[in-house]
């Protein structure tokens, strides 16, 4: 039995402005184990942002705790991949794919075998010393996931990284994270908008409600990996869950405009 | 009369032969080409046509030459300066006061701007100061430098700085403040400290809005420099204008004012070379 990463205790956000408050998530409660690739699945404004944003120390909880359990010292504790403008514009590739190591101030022979490895782990070594400007969409989110990957952390959390690509690059760079996450198998939380998505991806979906977020229901993906667009698009098992999925989500925003017309 | 693009069309209407595409279109785009040319030598042309405008309505005397000597003998002045040595000791002169000042003003502006932009309690602080000094112009400000600095070259070097500052201050915070979010936060994610935010985010990430505020300036310390030896100097470019303009010299005047002009422009150059030096990021 895996041991637990990640441990989420009634967590809970409220966004306060002026004299109005918006609360954004309730009474999160999750239990992540190590080496599993978990989606929130939600319709917008569910709060799901806010979660890793929590769990990436860039916003404080309201109520509520979490914890990330370490492994080994000295790794960093989480690394998130942010969606396409997360690039940093002033950095060639290299530099944003080595960008975690060199703010550790890592040792200057790791930073430069792991910004090789994986600068050619996504196909961007001969694009190293090129900046975000002069490369596709495709590409920068190759750098972020190079960049996330490169920093060794304990878990990763992914924000829509594929979100701003066009179907067929999509599928593409699906796989391709697919494949680097299998060699390390980190513990991922992952976010996105798309049922094939979290069906291709995950080990388990957190499906979640509208404004205020809490979790509808889970539901474990036990496809065998490594997987691939076939697998999933031809199993018929994941064309029930796809419509089951669509249905929660579907039920989840309308009981959302029910309470607020 | 047909044009070789119809004659091909024509062709290609009325015989059994279908013009390969790659010609039709290889037509279009020389035909563009050369249209986009004889808009070009436009540009080059109509300064020269002006000044020979100029030139024949001085010499006949239809616009009064007292007032607007013909250029060639603007020309001819330049060199004759250039000859006595005169140029180049003015030149000089104002070039280093203008260098003096300019690094004066910039230097202080882009550290205490990068300061402002970044902590909150500082911009808050100092704001209003920058406020309130703004708008001063610095030249008013020149009987005050004189007194407390002498009447010398620092106090013109003063006058620039205290000129050249307010505009690449502001552009230096605006840059600052106007990062990305999202840039803040993936340093914070990847654990950025603070020198390292300050040289690998800030700096960078202000950059742009920094030149264009240092542009500004360059131009504001051209304009200053000018004004500045006209009212209290007895040497540089400005003063050139100045006398010569009250000893009804006017001929050297115009030259005086051709090399502000030339300067300006020379300046702006460089610092357009300089941006994209050090900013190759922006296509």
């Amino acid at each position: 039995m895996a041991e637990s990463k990640i441990k989420i205790d009634r967590l809970t956000k409220v966004f306060f402005k002026k004299n109005s408050s918006v609360t954004a998530i309730r009474n999160i409660s999750l239990d992540i184990k190590e080496g599993e690739f978990v989606c929130l699945l939600g319709p917008s404004g569910c709060g799901k942002t806010t979660i890793l944003r929590i769990l990436a120390e860039l916003e404080t909880p309201s109520t509520g705790s979490y914890s990330i359990i370490p492994g080994k010292a000295g790794k960093p504790l989480q690394s998130m991949i942010f969606q396409e403008q997360g690039v940093i514009p002033w950095m060639t590739v290299q530099n944003n794919v080595s960008f975690g190591l060199r703010m550790r101030h890592a040792s200057k022979q790791e930073l430069n075998e792991r910004t090789e490895y994986y600068l050619a782990k996504v196909g961007l070594w001969e694009f190293r010393h090129l900046y975000p400007s002069e490369i596709s969409g495709g590409m920068k989110q190759r750098v972020s996931i190079a960049r996330a990957f490169a920093n060794d952390p304990e878990i990763l959390l992914m924000d829509e990284p594929f979100a701003a690509l066009d179907e067929q690059n999509k599928f593409i760079l699906q796989e391709e994270l697919l494949s680097i996450w299998e060699e390390t198998h980190k513990t991922v939380v992952f976010i996105t908008h798309s049922i094939d998505e979290a069906l291709l991806l995950s080990d388990r979906i957190l499906l979640m409600s509208a404004q205020p977020g809490t979790i509808l229901r889970e539901k474990k993906i036990d496809l065998p990996r490594p997987r691939s667009i076939e697998l999933v698009r031809s199993n018929p098992q994941m064309g029930k869950e796809f419509v089951d999925i669509w249905q929660h989500l579907q039920e989840a925003v309308q009981q959302h405009r029910d309470q607020v017309l | 009369m047909m044009g070789l693009l119809e004659v091909v069309k024509y062709m290609n209407e009325n015989s059994n032969h279908i013009a390969c595409p790659e010609s039709i279109e290889r037509l279009l785009w020389r035909k563009k080409v050369r249209k986009t040319r004889a808009f070009q030598t436009l540009t080059v042309i109509s300064p020269i046509l002006l000044l020979i405008i100029w030139e024949i309505l001085s010499r006949t005397a239809m616009i009064d030459p007292r007032f607007f000597p013909p250029p060639t003998i603007i020309i001819m002045e330049f060199f004759h300066l250039a000859a006595t040595g005169q140029l180049f000791h003015h030149v000089g002169i104002s070039l280093y006061r203008i260098l003096g000042g300019f690094l004066m003003g910039v230097m202080p502006a882009i550290i205490l701007g990068l300061l402002m932009g970044m902590y909150l309690p500082i911009r808050y602080t100092l704001t209003p100061l920058v406020m309130v000094l703004m708008p001063i112009p610095t030249l008013a400000l020149m009987p005050i430098i004189i007194i407390v600095f002498g009447i010398n070259d620092l106090s013109k070097m003063i006058t620039i700085a205290g000129s050249v500052f307010f505009p690449v201050l502001i552009n230096t915070v605006a840059g600052v403040t106007n990062i990305d979010h999202i840039y803040v936060d993936i340093a914070k994610n990847y654990g950025a400290r603070s020198k390292d935010y300050f040289f690998k985010i800030a700096l960078p990430g202000a950059l742009p809005m920094m030149m264009e505020g240092i542009q500004m300036g360059q131009a504001i310390a051209l304009l200053t420099i000018v004004a500045a030896e006209m009212i209290g100097a007895n040497s540089g470019i400005g003063y050139l204008i100045w006398t010569k303009y009250k000893t009804f010299v006017l001929k050297d005047m115009y030259v005086g004012l051709v090399l502000i002009s030339f300067f300006g422009y020379l300046f702006s150059l460089l610092l357009r070379a300089l941006q994209r030096k050090l900013i190759p990021w922006q296509r």
